[in-house]
């Protein structure tokens, strides 16, 4: 469980970044936070593994406050993945690179071995076991960023932008992984504003601006509506673009899924009588 | 003669072992919005990189085939003597900026090329009102957003007015909005002062209405290229997993489920509830 | 937003800031031969607070002042062992003369930073490659600067991200005796390099697709042109080096015991 109680956050150019955010996630959960370049959301998430800590509030996880743990040990629990995996690669082979932060935790060299195979066949990424990271294409590259993550099997994961520069069979294969995940009660927090993706997954959304909390519900709510998205500075999906466009013909706006829409202009159709 | 004409082009990288493009041909005709889509590794980058002879000046490899852009051969030019006609933007606009101030980056080209200073006010400042960032032409790159640094890159390009633009991923790490102002920009750049206009992307969903001649690439070849709607109609586009506009993805649903909108395929929302109004007898 | 921005570069505009940096520059080596040139107390405090007027004009008070802290511990030396020199040298003796020259030797060293502190806090990083640009440097030279100047806090803030990630990763910076401590860094640093190269790569792309090297003749949007408060500071230079040449070949500077009758 993730609790942020009135989360302040200044950096030492003495820039507030974080103006008192409160958030609670629970075990399990799926949160998307979204908002523009600038809003503090990767400031924000960084809270959760103690890469920074609150000038004022508290953040806890599990019950302890972050201010009274390392990284190293918040680390256990809870896996960050950065937006551009060259910013974690170094390793000779994809093998050493997803071992490297299971030594850090001073697993045994039998169980990294184990994690190691277990995390590349998770992401299919076997057959580059012995390969050097810095011959793999951008997505394969993600993916081994992903699995050095998820070799240590942490509780909760945060993503950050996942899907930025991924084409759209990456990014379809990325929200199966996410639903799997999902599935084994993870919790997962991705910051993002990769809208269509948001609608696809329909996760919890919370929407930051200037450093705090200006939203936060399901999906179909908070990603119909215009004037919160606009302060965001994110567009409506393209479902609910179309629907907004309908509501003369006394249909829902809140529509952002593909299958529900099609339902509903069939029907429409039917009442119609045409 | 079009604009630019690809004839049989094949290159390879330095120490690849196989072509990042192959035996491709191509026609573009001055004015047109081209997109060039297709998953990530399928060569449109580096095709990108032969309109202005990036590919193979700079990086060397190599390549067979003719590249001919404004009636000039670019495998025998220098990339500096296709800048006055190809202007290039790429994907990370953090990297392409390189001045301390955004009018200084936006001259750098015309510098370049030895424009008089009276030329090249004229056409710097034309330039930033263009692209919408003349009243931030005196900050320097860190105080502005990576929307507005993507302006001055595009501004930075078009100062040396170039009969094309190539841009390769420009928004990919933009918000939807200061994306779909960059398209904005790009679109009325294409309508208004008839540049003709490259655009790689994987995003469909944003930029699929602004296209007349789209082009899907898929392991180094162009596998599909014409009329985007006939292509993204087309059961093909799927399978080589670009990813179509949502709404024409629900045009098709349903007409598959007998709901036919007309022979129109809908490039965007308001095409789409335009045509679903007239079927409901709404208009 | 993040830990760097300071070291990030912005536009600031003052009458000072607004000099040539080229005259500027001529005035920081007037003030360095001027400094030279005297021994004594009294020409090096005049010196010394002739400058004051630029630092407050230009509103640097408060990283003037920073800077003149970081001197005040050579300074200390510099008086030190000054003072202890004289005394051994002198046989073992002690003399008001000699408390005064340590003291103008360490207002020289103390005017001479002066006075570069004032250049580099009232020039802007675009000023002074505008400048480099337009005298004989080659232009190479002139461009490396500025991008240096525009790249270094890119490149700061990268390193941070990279120690986030790898921090993330279980990494801990500070474990282990002085041999694991450097190792430690290895997954930061092979990051930021294969980035460094990255980034310059698509530097070199960009700067080739827009027309680098196109003529041997560059040209630039900025002509820098002398202006008002330029002549003016000009003319300054010239009282500044006649005067001390006249006090220095015609008047003999009394020293300041002397006021003292010592």
């Amino acid at each position: 469980m993730i609790e942020a109680e009135n989360v302040h956050y200044s950096y030492p150019s003495k820039v507030e970044a974080l103006k008192g955010v409160s958030l609670t996630v629970k075990d399990g959960e799926f949160v998307a936070i979204m908002g523009q370049n600038g809003a503090g959301k990767s400031t924000f998430v960084k809270h959760f593994n103690g890469l920074l800590k609150p000038t004022v509030g508290t953040m806890k996880i599990d019950g302890v406050a972050t201010t009274q743990s390392s990284v190293a040990a918040l680390a256990r629990n809870v896996g960050f993945v950065f937006q551009n995996p060259d910013h974690q690669l170094f390793s000779e082979t994809v093998e050493e690179e997803i071992g490297f932060a299971l030594k850090n935790f001073g697993f045994d060299s039998k169980v990294v071995e184990e994690r190691v195979t277990w995390a590349l066949e998770l992401l299919s990424i076997a057959q580059y076991r012995k390969t050097s990271p810095f011959l793999l294409s951008g997505g394969e590259r993600k993916r081994v960023a992903l699995a050095s993550v998820l070799a240590w099997d942490p509780k909760t994961l945060i993503l950050d932008e996942p899907t930025i520069g991924q084409d759209h069979e990456q990014k379809e294969r990325l929200r199966q992984f996410i639903m799997q995940l999902q599935s084994q009660k993870k919790t997962i927090v991705a910051v993002t504003h990769d809208v269509e993706f948001v609608a696809e997954c329909n996760p919890r959304v919370v929407l930051m601006k200037d450093g705090k909390i200006v939203a936060d519900g399901v999906g179909r709510e908070i990603l119909t509506d215009p004037a919160m998205l606009e302060l965001s500075s994110i567009v409506l999906p393209q479902v609910a673009q179309v629907f907004t466009k309908l509501s003369s013909l006394g249909l829902p706006k809140d529509v952002i899924d593909l299958y529900e829409a099609k339902a509903l202009l069939l029907k429409t159709k039917a009442r119609l009588g045409r | 003669m079009a604009l630019i004409e690809i004839k049989n082009l094949s290159y390879t990288y330095p120490g690849a072992s196989n072509p990042s493009i192959h035996d491709v041909s191509l026609k573009i005709e001055k004015g047109e919005f081209v997109l060039i889509t297709g998953p990530s590794g399928c060569g449109k980058t580096t095709l990108c990189r032969c309109f202005n002879g990036l590919v193979p000046h700079f990086y060397q490899g190599e390549i067979k085939g003719e590249v001919t852009v404004s009636g000039i051969n670019v495998l025998e030019k220098h990339t500096y003597d296709m800048a006055k006609h190809v202007g290039l933007v790429f994907q990370n606009p953090e990297n392409q900026l390189f001045a301390l101030s955004i009018e200084k980056d936006v001259a750098f080209g015309l510098e370049n090329l030895g424009a008089s200073r009276e030329e090249m006010r004229k056409k710097v400042d034309w330039t930033l009102k263009q692209t919408g960032i003349y009243d931030i032409r005196e900050r320097s790159p860190h105080e502005i957003s990576g929307g507005q640094q993507q302006r001055v890159a595009i501004a930075s390009v078009l100062a040396m007015e170039p009969d094309i633009i190539v841009l390769d991923e420009p928004t990919s790490f933009l918000d939807p909005l200061s994306a779909e102002k960059i398209f904005e920009v790009i679109y009325r750049l294409n309508k208004e002062q008839g540049i003709t206009v490259i655009l790689v992307e994987h995003r469909l969903d944003l930029t699929a209405k602004y296209t007349d001649h789209l082009i899907v690439m898929d392991k180094g070849a162009i596998r599909l290229e014409g009329d985007p709607r006939d292509i993204l109609s087309n059961e093909e586009t799927r399978l080589i997993g670009v990813g179509i506009p949502k709404a024409t993805l629900l045009y098709q649903m349903l007409k598959k489920e007998g709901f036919n909108l007309g022979d129109k395929t809908p490039l965007s929302s308001d095409e789409l509830a335009d045509q679903l109004l007239e079927a409901y007898g709404q208009r | 937003m993040s830990v760097f921005d300071g070291l990030k570069f912005r536009k600031v505009s003052s009458p000072i800031h607004n000099l040539d940096p080229r005259i500027k520059f001529v005035y920081v080596i007037c003030i360095f031969v001027a400094a030279i040139m005297f021994k004594s107390i009294i020409p090096l405090a005049a010196l010394f607070v002739m400058q004051l007027p630029f630092v407050f004009v230009a509103k640097v008070q408060k990283q003037w002042l920073r800077s003149m802290r970081g001197a005040a511990f050579l300074a200390a030396f510099i008086f030190i062992i000054n003072i202890v020199t004289r005394f051994f040298s002198a046989g073992y003796v002690f003399t008001a003369f000699d408390i005064e020259e340590a003291t103008a030797m360490t207002l020289r060293f103390i005017v001479l930073v002066e006075s570069f502190s004032v250049f580099f806090l009232t020039t802007s990083p675009d000023h002074l490659g505008l400048a480099l640009e337009q005298s004989k440097v080659p232009f190479e030279f002139a461009f490396a600067f500025t991008t240096a100047v525009r790249f270094v806090p890119v490149l700061a803030e990268e390193a941070q991200t990279i120690m986030d990630a790898q921090k993330a990763r279980g990494l801990e910076l500070e474990k282990g005796n002085l041999m694991k401590r450097i190792r430690n860094y290895i997954p930061v640093l092979i990051p930021l390099i294969v980035s460094a190269i990255r980034r310059s790569l698509e530097l070199a792309e960009a700067m080739e697709s827009r027309a680098w090297g196109a003529c041997k003749k560059r040209t630039n949007l900025y002509a820098l042109k002398l202006h008002r408060g330029d002549y003016i500071l000009l003319a300054l230079i010239i009282v500044i080096l006649v005067a001390a040449s006249y006090f220095f070949v015609f008047v003999s500077i009394p020293t300041v015991a002397s006021f003292f009758g010592l």
